[in-house]
């Protein structure tokens, strides 16, 4: 069942030095209760564009065109008041910084109320409540005294398990996170991982999980995206991703991963770089947007932007020079 | 674009192409420099503009058409504005117009110097204070002490125990602002001293004077300009207040408070004494301020390097 | 919390300890002869003398200040030259109007600049915001007792909806203890809800900034709620500081209203003082205010633990 559905999505910020097009015709959809992860190098266009899933793109400097259709409506299309019935409530979000994504001045308790009291009508002693309800559930110890405490009295493990505890609080059908554990030390990385995974169980929702780290899509994912300059260049389930990468781009991540032991079992070898830079956003790039990086390229690819083709069962590439694998008879 | 073969690539049939997709927006035009951010601040242009005016009013007082304004006719006393009088002549029959122009010269002179001593004074406190771990202890509650009275207040005291004169009336007035400059300079010195670039020219064995002038000065020059225009439009406001309440300036100089306090009595029924300084004063105050505004804008880090 | 009060107070009594010999100073830096200056240009050498011995200036310093020092914690701030009485009756007797005045304008302004800025910061860079921005720097501009000439003008003289000038007070009646406000209110109100407005609007700014105001949108919340409960309360602490600051406007300010609107406050003292060269009544005056002001900022020092959860130790 397609709980969403994004066609040609479009952001486009006005800057001083020009036009800046983050994210540039993207398309993707998402079932109830999968978990799609979107990775990519930073500066590729995959926060903005789930934040224009959200429509949280200021609209004076920026523009969101396209269509993001979640459960049969254009998200694009409705009002403010009915796009703010939907934010938290069927869709939430979980962003990156817990140190600086909670109110210092409200109570933790307050903040997670917020939601309840907003969206389920709730009245302040039900909100606080099921707040505790949920501190439980991200597995906060002590939460009827953590509920009246401030975001500057918990750890960053702790501030990041009160977000998720923000976003599941109504029971969305999506949650989208971006880049949830980057800031988290190593071990709690680990942990709240896990806390992710066992809530989507519980809950239901489905998960959009943007990432740079390879390692956590391996974990969590069911089927990855990988976005390049705005553009989206290689789609696949986790395990075909990781053992037949199409994109020359992918294949320079994967590359650039370390191998744990790999020094000792003699396999280690210079971890592969992908020289050059990301191209300037501002700049209309008339070819691939790799094409300035990619060892293949050569004057198509610099004039003919490939699109995307299903080069094997649900494995999306946008490259010339991916073959498309023959359809067995 | 086309995705048409050019000479060089001929596209294979079946190939798959991305679509173009068009911008949303269209650019909008920069301009850039100096010119450009008056262009697009024009309140910082005008505030500039009327202060350039009356700056050269007030340099030029004696050419525009004045006469001596002290020059007492009791003859012509409280005529309104007319063609003779421009701004009509006051209780002793002076005329407004010339007192007004000349005025000038003093609010202005005023401002510009309490700001210019008071900087000077500021940033050399400022900077005693920030480097100078003991004395930073003593010179902070003495500024505390002289911030906890009001700049008013002090002003008045300070004048009600000298002479009245302008340089009586700068002295009192920069007193008064030097306490905040100061905090400003010692708040950027102290921000600045935990800067790693400052750890490494004094691990280099850069001696302190020339960490103060390279590393140092630079980066307290952008905030004590703009504190120096609010300094002076207050120090305007401050003169005027103190003429006007009989503790400025002495009577025989005209300036603009002055001539507001001896037209008070009579303000009911010949408005134009108050008027037409007040104006004047308004404008000049308003010019700095906006000037102020945008110098401030204007060096806000995230704008400098459009300039 | 109440360990951070404590300090807080703690701290002020040096501060006011310091005040209080700034002020009592003031007679000995002057530059030239304060006792000539007072007695003025007509006096004759055994004036100037009685002037100097009423001063006390022709004791040590620390004699002097001593016994002062005394005097003050006895609530006597010494004796007018010109009228013989003790300035803290002068004083007392003229208090309500003073006070009246300050209040009033001090509530004034927090119910009007705080919303402007407010606005202005959230429809920041649009019409409404730059009306409001110009509206205040106009204001910061305009010396009170220009506005304060303005107002009368046209809403006395020419309108006579209310009186040119006095006071009522407030025994008298409320409405036309308010009425005989409303004009000096606003004159001095005038600079310091521009002032506020524009600190309001710079806190604001910065706050919305921040990235829980984008966790509070992502919740759904409207904009009411992130702008005066998620936004305001993190804003509040420059703008209760700045409030704080300004009382320093209201209390000079005072002195030139009371002038213009011809209302028996202390500034009226001060100015007639002033004229006279009564220096133990401005110096009464001057170490008064200085006390109230430090209060004031005790009092502010205090309000940021009611705001900020996190400056409680």
């Amino acid at each position: 069942m397609v709980l969403l559905e994004v066609e040609d999505l479009q952001t486009h910020f006005r800057t001083p030095e020009g036009i800046n097009r983050a994210v540039d015709g993207v398309s993707f959809h998402v079932d109830e209760g999968e978990t799609l992860a979107i990775v990519g190098e930073s500066g590729c266009g995959k926060s903005v564009t789930a934040m224009s899933l959200m429509r949280l793109i200021p609209e004076p400097p920026g523009k969101i065109a396209g269509s993001v259709r979640f459960r049969g409506r254009d998200l694009l299309q409705l009002s403010d008041r009915e796009m703010r019935a939907i934010r938290g409530n069927d869709i939430s979000m979980v962003f990156q910084e817990p140190m600086t994504s909670l109110n210092p001045v409200l109570t933790v308790g307050r903040q997670i109320g917020e939601t309840l009291r907003l969206h389920q009508g709730l009245d302040k002693e039900a909100a606080e409540a099921r707040a505790i309800e949920m501190l439980t559930l991200v597995g906060i110890p002590e939460p009827a005294r953590r509920v009246r405490e401030y975001p500057h009295q918990l750890s960053g493990g702790m501030r990041q398990r009160v977000m998720i505890a923000i976003s599941l609080a109504c029971s969305p059908r999506l949650l989208i996170a971006d880049e949830p554990t980057t800031a988290l030390d190593v071990t709690i990385q680990a942990q709240i991982l896990q806390l992710m995974l066992d809530l989507k169980q519980r809950v239901g929702a489905a998960v959009i999980l943007i990432t740079h780290d390879l390692g956590v899509v391996a974990e969590v994912a069911e089927r990855v995206m990988v976005m390049y300059a705005g553009r989206k260049v290689e789609e696949a389930p986790v395990a075909e991703l990781f053992r037949n990468p199409r994109h020359p781009y992918t294949q320079g991540l994967l590359g650039a991963v370390p191998r744990l032991g790999s020094s000792l079992t003699g396999a280690a070898r210079r971890l592969a770089e992908i020289p050059g830079q990301v191209p300037n956003l501002k700049r209309r790039i008339p070819g691939c947007a790799f094409a300035g990086r990619c060892s293949l390229a050569t004057d198509l690819c610099r004039e003919v932007a490939p699109g995307l083709e299903e080069k094997s069962p649900r494995h999306f590439a946008a490259c010339h020079f991916a073959r498309k694998d023959a359809i067995a008879a | 674009m086309s995705a048409s073969a050019t000479n060089s690539a001929a596209v294979p049939p079946g190939l798959a192409i991305a679509r173009q997709l068009p911008d949303l927006m269209q650019p909008v035009k920069v301009r850039r420099g100096v010119l450009g951010f008056l262009r697009n601040n024009p309140t910082v242009a005008i505030g500039a503009a009327l202060l350039l005016c009356l700056m050269l009013i007030g340099i030029f007082a004696p050419y525009l058409g004045t006469v001596d304004p002290t020059a007492i006719a009791p003859a012509k006393r409280m005529r309104p504005p007319s063609e003779l009088y421009w701004f009509g002549t006051d209780a002793l029959g002076r005329d407004v117009y010339s007192r007004v122009m000349f005025g000038a010269r003093v609010s202005l002179t005023v401002g510009l110097s309490v700001a210019l001593l008071a900087t000077l004074a500021g940033l050399a406190i400022g900077l005693v204070s920030g480097f100078v771990r003991w004395a930073d202890a003593i010179i902070m509650r003495i500024m505390d002490g002289l911030m906890s009275i009001p700049p008013i207040l002090l002003a008045v005291a300070l004048m009600a125990l000298t002479r009245g004169s302008v340089r009586n009336v700068i002295m009192s007035i920069t007193i008064a602002e030097i306490p905040r400059v100061s905090r400003l300079v010692r708040g950027v010195v102290l921000s600045l001293r935990e800067q790693p670039y400052v750890d490494a020219a004094i691990a280099s064995g850069t001696r302190m004077p020339m960490i103060i002038l390279r590393h140092i000065l630079p980066n307290t020059l952008a905030p004590l300009l703009v504190q120096a225009t609010y300094v002076c439009a207050s120090a305007m406001i401050v003169e005027a207040i103190l003429s006007f309440i009989g503790a400025g300036t002495p009577p025989t100089i005209p300036s603009w408070g002055n001539i507001m306090a001896e037209g008070r009595a009579l303000w009911q029924v010949k408005p134009f004494l108050v008027f037409f300084p007040a104006a004047f004063l308004s404008i000049t105050v308003l010019a700095v301020n906006l000037v102020g505004d945008g110098l401030r804008d204007a060096l806000d880090p995230r704008m400098a390097k459009d300039l | 919390m109440a360990s951070y009060i404590l300090r807080r107070v703690l701290v002020t009594i040096p501060v006011m300890g310091i005040v209080a010999l700034f002020v009592f100073s003031l007679l000995y830096i002057a530059p030239g002869d304060p006792a000539a200056v007072i007695a003025g240009d007509q006096a004759s050498p055994a004036d100037v003398e009685r002037i100097r011995q009423s001063l006390g200036l022709d004791q040590p310093f620390l004699v002097q200040f001593g016994g002062w020092l005394w005097r003050i914690l006895h609530f006597d701030l010494g004796t007018s030259i010109f009228t013989n009485l003790p300035v803290t009756s002068l004083i007392a007797q003229r208090i309500e109007p003073t006070l009246s005045l300050m209040m009033l304008t001090l509530a004034l302004t927090l119910v009007i600049a705080v919303p402007l800025g407010v606005i202005a910061a959230w429809k920041a860079g649009s019409l409404i915001d730059r009306v409001i921005m110009a509206f205040a720097v106009s204001a910061f501009s305009l010396p009170v007792f220009v506005v304060g000439y303005i107002l009368a003008y046209v809403f006395a003289l020419e309108l006579e909806w209310f009186p040119v000038q006095g006071y009522t007070p407030l025994a008298d009646g409320f409405w036309p203890w308010l009425q005989s406000l409303v004009l000096p209110t606003i004159a001095l109100g005038s600079v310091y809800i521009a002032l506020i407005a524009r600190i309001t609007r710079a806190s604001m700014l910065e706050v919305l900034q921040q990235d829980y105001i984008r966790t509070g949108r992502a919740k759904g919340l409207g904009q009411p709620s992130i702008l005066f409960i998620h936004a305001l309360k993190n804003a509040a602490v420059p703008i209760v500081t700045v409030i704080g600051i300004g009382v320093a406007l209201l209390i000079g300010g005072a002195v030139v209203t009371e002038s213009v609107f011809a209302i028996p406050g202390v500034g009226r003292l001060t100015v007639d003082a002033i004229l006279r060269r009564d220096y133990p009544v401005i110096q009464g005056i001057v170490l008064m205010f200085s006390f109230l002001y430090t209060l004031v900022n005790l009092m502010v020092d205090v309000t940021y633990t009611l705001i900020d959860p996190r400056i409680r130790y």
